[in-house]
């Protein structure tokens, strides 16, 4: 069951994933030939909304390091999303390996 | 969540820090103390702080077709309280900051406030409550991590609201249109992270049952089942 459960949830977040992807059609380039784009970063999103409500607003302080292009940037989240997964990854392989040494030191306790 | 570099005028910004640093620097505190009694819970912390980094390095499509990312607080807050995760969130946001040119110095302390005070805050409220109501153990941490995710978002709208409010409506017709960006596209990513945060806890309940009966976040007679 549990295990079952567990699949069920992981197909659950891979469709909440895929099924944006899947609905949102590209919408038509904008009249001025400008293509719309889609899937862009809510940050970035709220920054506009920003210089809309404040048009006079000019931010302050800049990045002190700025990746130089996209492909940079996305080495770096890569980077910190593999550091990550790989440490969760080895805390899971100690505990289940130190569970069923766990286990066999029980039932070799009780024999 | 990430408030860009330089987007919140300097009272604000300064503001928002002030209120941080109470919380990262008690946060510091129970780490330290929980370290020296239970050294072996190290690790665990490290799970939690791995956690926050991964979920907050993925950035999602929506069905409102922007793009988001979770923030997966909420996991470390259920197991180690929500104080520990104001430094932890702090780090990941300094890293992200400092490299990625993605949030910023000058608005870390606004992004720690909704990111790693308040959504971990709500998460362990949640969680608290959901327990006590004898709710399921997965639907518990569920409500606790996807609830956590939007309310950190819907803070980051209030702090934005209050920094610019909009010259006809005030701060609320401000909040609205900055909801409006933030919250409707995080429904589905605050599920996901509610989805992946029980994938984790079910594997620690499975495999670290001990630990985790140790820290509280479940019941010694839960685990039985």
């Amino acid at each position: 069951m549990k295990r079952y459960q567990n699949l069920l949830m992981i197909f659950g977040v891979a469709l909440l994933v895929a099924l944006p992807l899947w609905l949102r059609q590209k919408p038509a380039p904008a009249p001025a030939g400008k293509e719309v784009a889609l899937f862009r970063g809510t940050d970035d999103q709220a920054t506009d909304v920003i210089s809309r409500i404040a048009p006079g607003y000019r931010p302050w302080f800049k990045p002190l390091i700025e990746a130089p292009s996209g492909e940079t940037g996305s080495l770096l989240f890569a980077l910190q999303a593999a550091l990550g997964t790989g440490f969760i990854g080895y805390y899971l392989g100690v505990s289940t390996t130190r569970a069923r040494i766990r286990r066999e030191t029980d039932r070799e306790a009780r024999c | 969540m990430h408030i860009m570099e330089g987007f919140l005028p300097v009272t604000h910004a300064i503001g928002w820090s002030v209120a941080s640093a109470p919380f990262v620097a008690y946060g510091m505190y129970t780490i330290n103390k929980r370290i020296q009694e239970k050294p072996e819970q190290r690790m665990l912390l490290g799970v939690a702080a791995a956690f926050t980094f991964v979920l907050s390095a993925l950035k999602m499509p929506s069905v409102t077709g922007s793009s988001s990312h979770p923030t997966g607080t909420g996991l470390g807050a259920i197991l180690f309280g929500p104080a520990a995760m104001a430094p932890i969130g702090l780090v990941v946001l300094l890293f992200q900051a400092m490299l990625l040119a993605h949030g910023g110095l000058t608005t870390l302390g606004a992004n720690v406030f909704s990111m790693a005070v308040v959504g971990p805050f709500a998460a362990a409220a949640i969680y608290r409550f959901a327990k006590a109501a004898k709710m399921p153990f997965g639907f518990s941490i569920f409500l606790a991590a996807s609830l956590a995710d939007l309310l950190t978002y819907i803070t980051t709208s209030a702090q934005l609201a209050l920094a610019f409010p909009d010259p006809a409506g005030g701060v609320a017709a401000s909040f609205a249109k900055f909801t409006a960006v933030f919250a409707v596209t995080q429904i589905p990513l605050a599920i996901s992270e509610g989805l992946l945060t029980v994938l984790v806890m079910n594997a620690l309940a499975r495999f670290n049952p001990l630990e985790l009966k140790e820290m509280k976040v479940v019941a010694a007679q839960e685990m039985q089942a």
